[in-house]
């Protein structure tokens, strides 16, 4: 990472020279040690919304905006085809092959995460040995697809996620103006992690609703707030760090529908110390993902 | 560095880090900005816009004078609104006024709105328009805005001109592509705001799709982390000249020109 870091604060510097157009503004330096003092890693990332026609060049262009801002490593999942609420096993199949293709061309840049269609239990259990157990992946998620995440059916995929020490992000929404069909919510991951105390959750974007679903979560702690994929609403960071604590609230971007940017600033911007920025930021992330690293030697 | 998309007082859902106005000035200038063009929370959701306006402009002038520039509301379906706009250019002498189709309950269809335009184009004031204030999946469920429509607005622009129309919250989730931001992206006096820009190099295809000299800084803050925007900027592909124009620079040139 040194060199990358050294190309970002370079980068900083000069855009930022370049910006101090008005008296009173903060001095460049100021701002570029602000900004790169954190590791950034990045639970949520999508090769979606972006231009290039194969993983590697999707990767390329998450890696270049990574350097912009200082971002460490991803975990990549699915996205790259047409988002399908019941994907095939061969879908599935090829999404994940898609991730770990743009891995394997940047592996101190990204770590896979393992897609699957949970109301397929057989497949998914398949689909986790190929890239888990016996492939590159170490995390599973973004779950978002086939049924509600507080179903049984999902019971085997934790115990077996259990059984590797691999965390596991679970999208979740509660939406104002009615949830999508078969949208899980911040309190479906409840039951689910309530039935796998031993398992280790990430709620997808807190379920939108932050203010609902960190509430939802709050004496679970088995699940972290994960903050990607919402409008950067101040308090988000806030609440979630004062009501869980730090140590459950887990950066992510959602990229690349979202940008680095937006959810990089409810951390940067946040009214929190500089420790809980870096749990936020990339020290919880990497405690979750140590055991699984550990076992299959790979760095931190 | 100018934000032109900054409101004052309290959004009714939630209390928000910066929305008294004292401390609202001291973040904005610790964060780098130097001028903020202040509309008013309390905008969307009353009717006595006059009074509205009348505190907004106090404000204004007891807690950042220079510093903080009102932008007024008129609701082109409230009775006497012609009255709104005079006196917000002719008292208060704010620069422009800033609209909220969807809260207000108008389209961009109806003829008020015209009218509105108008007379705000011989007035030679800014008009903003908020095409949304918050993403609709996460607003309170009793009162959901959906974002305004953009497309009408396309078909009456050859009318005006000379008229300066800064489109804030525009380049949201979803709203990028909806019907007639083609055609506004096209359209010579439709200035951009960043602050609901979004995807990666999001700020980049938004320049490149309308004109470096129509994009400008605006963060909404205090609703948005205002590191969101800045972030956008620092880690955008524009040029030193280009990133100067956004933040300043094309703020400078539609006031100058008024």
């Amino acid at each position: 990472m040194t060199v990358n870091r050294r190309r970002f604060v370079k980068g900083m510097v000069a855009g930022l020279l370049a910006a101090r157009v008005s008296a009173g503004a903060q001095e460049p330096t100021q701002l570029s040690q602000r900004y790169t003092r954190y590791r950034i890693w990045d639970a949520h990332s999508h090769l979606e919304a972006l231009q290039g026609t194969t993983p590697l060049e999707r990767m390329e262009i998450l890696v270049r905006h990574m350097d912009k801002l200082g971002v460490e490593r991803l975990m990549l999942s699915q996205g790259f085809g047409q988002y399908e609420y019941h994907p095939t096993p061969e879908q599935v199949r090829i999404e994940n092959d898609r991730v770990m293709e743009a891995v394997r061309h940047f592996p101190d840049r990204a770590y896979g995460s393992l897609y699957l269609s949970p109301g397929d239990v057989e497949s998914s259990l398949k689909e986790f040995d190929r890239c888990i157990r016996d492939g590159p992946m170490v995390m599973i998620g973004e779950l978002e697809t086939d049924i509600r995440c507080n179903s049984p059916a999902l019971d085997p995929l934790v115990e077996r996620a259990i059984s590797l020490n691999v965390p596991i992000l679970q999208h979740t929404w509660t939406v104002s103006n009615g949830d999508g069909p078969g949208e899980s919510t911040p309190l479906d991951l409840v039951e689910l992690a309530r039935r796998h105390p031993r398992g280790q959750f990430i709620c997808g974007h807190t379920g939108g609703n932050w203010e609902l679903g960190i509430r939802a979560i709050r004496e679970t702690k088995n699940i972290c707030a994960e903050i990607a994929g919402s409008d950067p609403t101040s308090g988000f960071t806030e609440m979630a760090v004062r009501e869980l604590g730090a140590e459950r609230v887990v950066y992510g971007s959602d990229v690349g529908g979202r940008s680095f940017a937006s959810q990089i600033a409810k951390v940067l911007g946040a009214e929190i110390s500089d420790k809980e920025k870096e749990l936020i930021l990339g020290g919880n992330l990497r405690r979750l993902l140590q055991p699984v690293l550990k076992t299959k030697g790979l760095p931190t | 560095m100018i934000d032109t998309n900054v409101h004052l007082f309290r959004y009714p859902f939630r209390r928000l880090f910066g929305d008294d106005p004292p401390e609202l000035v001291v973040q904005l200038r610790k964060k780098g900005v130097t001028q903020a063009w202040a509309g008013s929370f309390e905008a969307p959701f009353c009717r006595d816009v006059s009074g509205v306006n009348d505190r907004l402009a106090a404000a204004c002038r007891e807690h950042g004078a220079g510093f903080l520039i009102p932008f007024g509301c008129v609701n082109p379906k409230s009775p006497d609104w012609e009255e709104d706009l005079r006196r917000c250019h002719e008292e208060h002498r704010m620069p422009g006024i800033r609209l909220y189709p969807n809260y207000h309950g108008y389209s961009l269809e109806d003829s008020a709105f015209a009218k509105l335009l108008s007379l705000a184009e011989s007035r030679k004031l800014i008009v903003q328009i908020a095409r949304s204030i918050e993403d609709i999946r996460t607003q309170f469920p009793l009162m959901l805005v959906p974002p305004a429509s953009p497309g009408p607005l396309s078909k009456l622009l050859p009318q005006f001109p000379s008229l300066k129309i800064v489109l804030l919250n525009g380049g949201g989730w979803a709203g990028e592509d909806a019907p007639g931001m083609k055609e506004l992206r096209n359209a010579g006096n439709v200035y951009w705001d960043i602050a609901m820009n979004e995807g990666v190099g999001g700020l980049d295809r938004l320049v490149a799709a309308t004109s470096p000299s129509r994009v400008v800084f605006g963060s909404h803050y205090p609703f948005f982390y205002l590191e969101s925007a800045l972030l956008k900027v620092q880690s955008s592909d524009l040029t030193p000249g280009q990133v100067q124009a956004v933040l300043e620079g094309n703020a400078n040139s539609l006031l100058k020109n008024l």
